[in-house]
């Protein structure tokens, strides 16, 4: 088990939920909670993970997330059990699909 | 002026009579039974001949295999083996035990670390990996079988042939051998005194026998819808939208993974909802894929022609005859030789998967260790200089390939790949491992299943790049490494000439093509198990039992 945490900085999001929960924790998934944080323009996220050693490519991963889609003022709590990064990818722009309602 | 040379022009009749000949005189009529299938191969094969043996990655000619490697290699040598597939271990036995030293061939599967050694070791020539076309092609030139040892499924008295639903390759090595003074030997499940069908008149076929028990099928097409993933999903949704509607693609062929399969069970529910039955995927080459009945039963599609069957499938096709092609009898012909024209010359598009592919789009299932071969995906994979009639899908990738006065239009060829394979190994590399298998073989040419130049197309979880609209290689790169997610490769990409390409709508993200990832769950399965697909085809596909969990 490894614990990884992250800020990036990001266009603030404009939330219709209070929280969202998105995925499982089985091999290959992965859970994502998304609350909201305390600084608008900051994405900070914080990783339980069973693959250890993957520090580099979560940075990577996370850090094209925050670019492309505006997720600052959140927290963002992940639980992963081995999900590859088209998996981590994929869930996080659910969860925060999630987490904004209706609009895309 | 001189008399011309004498010479005999009918020398393999003659070989053909003596071969025939010594099998009289051992009391082996037409009809041979199972116990004395050594005595006759022993009697009609010679040293040095070029035999081939049916088997492709369907049916099997399994009890022929096995009698061929069980004979005796004082007497059976140098062999020079051409077939389609090396699926069984009595294919690679036959090399182990030194009755053959050559083999011409398009598949290994299964056999592919096994086929690896034996070329290390010197031990086998490879003449050349072929794709299935080629092969038979060559079988009516360069390579034409002395003997063939074929699969039927019933033989009459006379020895004419019912090849039931698994057609497949048998009319292509039947024809070549027949006809050219070779022999033409038949393991069949049964006998039966009126057959449902000819497909092989009794006077192209030399001797039959009854194998023990029926030839091997291997249910190769069958994905279980349970294993699909959320990721195929998005992916899927990606190609529909971002390819199939936009270039209206309705005559096609789809690879066997489980990528193709999640876009056969998004046709009934997302293609559907887009509004895009009727416009799409109306006409295939394709094997009877289980995971496509919900899209057959949603009227989605009008016509399939099959390069083979399905274990399980032929109830459900049978009942389908608007849809497949089905005799007189019943019961449906395949023919992997017509299908793959099909495939290479009438569709307008093929979508596969692949181990590899490099910044040129190259891309191989040769992996280190492992010699595998391409099947028939060379053939569907590549764009056709032949082809001459036109579609509006192929002239739309024509035009964007080359200008709106382009003379030829262009075969949609899509490669779709997550960018990490199991245990985190990334598709997308520097260089082919098929480079060093080359060096390895011995081989002319690396072992390249698609060539980068004939594909217009790359879906992966990160987007869509169109390689029609790159008109550098540097820009052809930066697609590829802009799709390649978060592999080395892709990490490496010039983040600024990839988001011009974005701008230009040569690489599109999911949320580009307006998709909702929300909706990329297996909810949007038109079937989410092997039993949805059974209740699908109204109990009419009957599963092989290890498909079967309730």
């Amino acid at each position: 088990m490894e614990t990884l945490d992250f800020q990036f900085a990001s266009a603030p999001v404009s939330r219709s939920a209070h929280t969202a929960l998105c995925g499982v924790v089985g091999s290959g998934n992965l859970e994502i909670l998304v609350q909201a944080g305390d600084q608008p323009a900051t994405c900070q996220v914080s990783i339980k993970t069973s693959a250890r050693g993957f520090g580099a490519t979560w940075q990577a991963v996370l850090a094209t997330f925050t670019t492309s889609h505006p997720a600052g003022g959140t927290r963002i709590a992940i639980n992963d059990m081995g999900a590859t990064p088209a998996v981590v990818s994929l869930r996080l722009a659910q969860a925060l699909a999630e987490y904004r309602g209706g609009e895309q | 002026m001189n008399a011309p040379h004498s010479r005999a022009w009918d020398s393999q009749r003659q070989s053909r009579a003596r071969r025939l000949e010594r099998a009289a005189s051992l009391g082996l009529g037409k009809q041979i039974p199972a116990e004395r299938i050594i005595d006759l191969l022993e009697a009609v094969i010679q040293p040095g001949d070029r035999v081939c043996l049916e088997g492709n990655n369907q049916k099997q000619a399994d009890f022929l295999a096995e009698s061929l490697a069980d004979c005796d290699p004082a007497r059976l040598n140098h062999l020079s083996m051409v077939q389609s597939v090396l699926a069984l271990p009595s294919h690679v036995d036959l090399f182990e035990r030194g009755l053959a030293n050559r083999l011409d061939f398009s598949f290994s599967g299964p056999q592919g670390a096994r086929l690896a050694k034996l070329v290390q070791e010197q031990r086998i020539e490879i003449g050349a990996i072929h794709t299935y076309l080629e092969l038979f092609g060559r079988y009516f030139l360069d390579l034409t079988p002395n003997i063939a040892l074929i699969a039927a499924q019933a033989a009459d008295a006379e020895g004419n042939l019912y090849l039931g639903p698994n057609t497949e390759d048998t009319p292509a090595i039947v024809e070549a051998t027949a006809f050219k003074g070779g022999i033409v030997i038949a393991q069949v499940n049964e006998r039966l005194n009126k057959l449902p069908r000819v497909d092989v008149p009794a006077d192209w076929v030399d001797f039959t026998v009854q194998a023990p028990r029926p030839n091997y099928i291997e249910p190769l097409f069958t994905r279980d819808p349970a294993q699909i993933t959320e990721v195929q999903v998005l992916m899927a949704m990606m190609a529909i939208k971002g390819i199939y509607a936009e270039y209206g693609v309705k005559r096609l062929n789809h690879g066997i993974g489980f990528d193709t399969a999640a876009i056969e069970l998004l046709l009934p529910t997302y293609a559907a909802e887009l509004g895009l039955k009727g416009k799409i995927c109306t006409h295939w080459a394709l094997n009877p894929h289980p995971t496509l009945i919900p899209a057959i039963e949603s009227g989605f599609v009008e016509s399939v022609h099959c390069f083979g069957s399905e274990v399980g499938m032929d109830n459900y096709v049978a009942a389908r005859s608007d849809v497949f092609f089905i005799g007189a009898d019943g019961s449906m012909r395949s023919n992997r030789a017509f299908s793959q024209t099909a495939g290479l010359y009438a569709c307008d598009m093929f979508i596969g998967s692949t181990l590899q592919m490099d910044l040129a789009g190259n891309s191989s299932t040769a992996t280190l260790g492992r010699i595998t071969g391409f099947g028939g995906a060379p053939n569907m994979g590549s764009d056709p200089h032949g082809r001459r009639h036109a579609s509006p899908a192929w002239l739309k990738a024509g035009r964007e390939a080359a200008g709106p006065n382009a003379i030829r239009g262009r075969k949609l060829v899509v490669q779709m790949v997550e960018t990490f394979r199991e245990h985190m190994a990334p598709v997308f590399v520097e260089e082919l491992d098929a480079w060093q298998l080359q060096k390895v073989m011995g081989a002319d040419l690396p072992p390249i299943m698609i060539y980068g130049d004939d594909v217009s197309h790359i879906v992966t979880e990160e987007g869509i790049a169109n390689l029609l609209l790159c008109r550098t290689p540097e820009e052809r790169e930066q697609a590829i490494r802009g799709v390649a997610g978060f592999t080395p490769v892709g990490m490496a990409r010039d983040k600024a000439m990839v988001e011009n390409l974005r701008d230009r709508g040569i690489i599109r993200r999911p949320e580009d093509l307006g998709i909702d990832p929300r909706l990329a769950t297996r909810d949007l399965l038109a079937a989410r198990s092997v039993k949805d697909l059974v209740r699908w085809s109204g109990g009419l596909y009957a599963p092989p039992s290890r498909f079967r969990n309730w």
